[in-house]
């Protein structure tokens, strides 16, 4: 198992980079029996997630699992008339008995976020300059000279061209890739240990995708920044996450290391979802071919692996 | 990949009749200030009866462009494309001619294309009133696309995102299709299901003797059911050929990039380096 060495390493030096950063703790955040409840709609049923310091802790599942709901409500932004109870813990503090105002204080400077679609979370009619240094104004105290110089170093960390130039810019003048990688940089400017990625690279595309999904890596090995990286797509899942929980419908089915969930799932409902990628339709409709039957792989499979024909619960 | 496909259809199809032969064609969009925005500058290619054939690349390349000029909903600026022999002229308010009522479109998301307000049934009869043949019934193409029969009553609401696809890909085949174009057709999907619907779309296709242009910037799912490939980029096409050909032996840089950034699902954690 050559490759399972590999995996084992890679993890090994990313956990040695998170020793450096200063926090001696292991685990970034800890998420305890989180429940959410909205007009007796059970959305999260007992949640419980160790986020392991300065990796990429993955969130898998489809639309409606509950993965995004966890990433709001460990930053206090649960909809509207949303119960929770559980415990959120974020270095000794339970985020979930904060009132407003101290959970303001959290967000966007000890824990950030960075959406899907970057057209969408900056503001169209604000400079890049002044939404890059709000935050740090307010959060960190600088003055405006000093958060200039942080917002120019972090438009070079995140490899935009023409740092200074782009402080005047407005959002429409960058393509989609330089804007996720500008959201990137709003999101680490008050150096926050954790941030919780919601499909960041879903709007993308694929080459561009790639250099966004080295720069999250770089990140988490160079400054020990933990990430929560929340995403349906499987590829992006195994490329850039350290350990993967896979959810459906609100409770997580299934955790464990990237390789072991990937190359050898337990949970039926995981078994479903490596099943479904065009890779594996190919293999097995190869196969099929092979064994000289037709080739109609795909026929008597249900249609939502939501719904797994194997039954059975596992946990 | 040739698939032997039983005939599962209680029904005949139409004997198999698509020729699609873009000719230079270029599409160019005005843009304020004065300024042209070539979305496609003088593509040729063809789609032979039964065939599936991909068009991949990144956004604003021009492949939705080329779609739409096939479908007649925006004039060429040169160039032409020919269906069956005939010259495809634009849409205007008049009806659309007959013989371009067999080039059906699928869109990206079926929450949009499907009237909320009336019954599938319906919907898929609008489709069956296109068809210059036999139709087939609401419940054989209900058969075809594996919803249940007696879904035929409910409305779009009632069924979910990818349930949703499949009854618009009824509807394309009820009007006859003989070239179905297939828009971004699964990338408002769960990723389980994307693989799923495409191979659906494939099947749908072969059965009924229909060609499929299956538009996508998933490399990964137009490998699984492209018989040929087209790569297009910032309106130009850089290559085109056999879908495995061009997997196995990419001549384009501009390919080898694209194909070298899919991230593979293999648990290894390669970042894909581009």
């Amino acid at each position: 198992m050559s490759e399972k060495d590999m995996s084992e390493n890679e993890s090994t030096r990313t956990a040695g980079s998170a020793a450096t950063s200063g926090t001696d703790e292991s685990v970034a955040l800890s998420i305890r029996d989180l429940n959410l409840t909205i007009d007796d709609h059970h959305i999260l049923k007992d949640v419980s997630l160790d986020v392991p310091s300065g990796k990429v802790m993955g969130l898998a599942g489809e639309s409606g699992s509950g993965k995004t709901m966890t990433g709001m409500t460990v930053l206090g932004l649960q909809p509207e008339g949303a119960e929770v109870t559980g415990e959120i813990d974020y270095h000794g503090e339970n985020l979930l008995a904060l009132n407003d105002r101290q959970m303001a204080s959290y967000r966007g400077h000890h824990i950030a976020m960075v959406f899907q679609d970057p057209t969408a979370s900056l503001h169209p009619m604000i400079r890049i300059g002044v939404q890059l240094t709000d935050h740090m104004r307010h959060h960190l105290g600088l003055s405006k000279q000093e958060a200039r110089e942080r917002a120019i170093e972090l438009l070079k960390l995140v490899q935009v061209p023409d740092p200074e130039g782009t402080l005047k810019r407005y959002p429409h003048q960058f393509s989609g890739g330089q804007l996720q990688r500008i959201a990137i940089a709003v999101a680490i400017a008050c150096k926050p240990d954790l941030i919780i990625a919601d499909e960041p690279t879903t709007a993308l595309d694929v080459t561009v995708q790639a250099g966004i999904l080295q720069l999250l890596r770089h990140l988490c090995d160079t400054t020990g920044l933990t990430i929560i990286l929340i995403t349906h797509d499987l590829g992006v899942m195994s490329a850039l996450a350290d350990e993967i929980a896979v959810m459906r419908g609100g409770q997580i089915v299934e955790r464990g290391s990237r390789y072991d969930v990937i190359r050898n799932p337990q949970h039926p409902y995981t078994k479903a979802l490596i099943d479904s990628l065009p890779k594996q339709m190919m293999e097995r409709r190869d196969q099929a071919a092979q064994a000289g039957q037709t080739a109609q792989a795909e026929s008597g499979e249900t249609e939502q692996p939501s719904e797994p024909q194997e039954g059975g619960q596992h946990d | 990949m040739t698939e032997t496909m039983e005939n599962s259809l209680s029904w005949v199809p139409r004997p198999m009749r698509c020729e699609l032969e873009v000719n230079n064609l270029t599409v160019a969009y005005r843009q304020p200030g004065g300024r042209v925005n070539t979305a496609v500058d003088s593509i040729s290619f063809k789609v032979s009866a039964g065939e599936v054939v991909g068009l991949v690349g990144e956004s604003g390349c021009g492949k939705s462009t080329t779609a739409r000029a096939i479908c007649g909903l925006e004039r060429p600026k040169g160039g032409s494309i020919m269906f069956n022999g005939k010259k495809i002229t634009p849409l205007t308010l008049r009806r659309r001619p007959k013989e371009f009522q067999s080039i059906q479109m699928v869109f990206q998301n079926p929450y949009a294309s499907l009237n909320p307000r009336r019954t599938i049934r319906h919907q898929i009869e609008d489709g069956r009133r296109a068809n210059r043949g036999e139709a087939p019934s609401v419940e054989e193409l209900l058969d075809l696309v594996e919803i249940p029969r007696s879904a035929a009553g409910e409305y779009p609401y009632q069924f979910s995102g990818g349930q949703r696809q499949r009854i618009a890909i009824a509807r394309a085949v009820a009007a006859g299709a003989d070239l179905l174009i297939g828009d971004e057709p699964i990338a408002s999907l769960d990723a389980s299901l994307q693989a799923k619907i495409a191979q659906l779309m494939r099947d749908v296709c072969l059965k009924t003797g229909a060609s499929l242009l299956f538009i996508s910037h998933d490399l990964a799912v137009v490998r699984l059911i492209a018989d040929r490939v087209i790569v297009m980029q910032s309106g130009h096409i850089v290559e085109q050929g056999p879908t495995e050909e061009i997997w196995q032996h990419p001549k384009e840089a501009y390919t080898q990039r694209l194909l070298a950034a899919i991230p593979e699902a293999d648990g290894l954690g390669h970042i894909p380096q581009v």
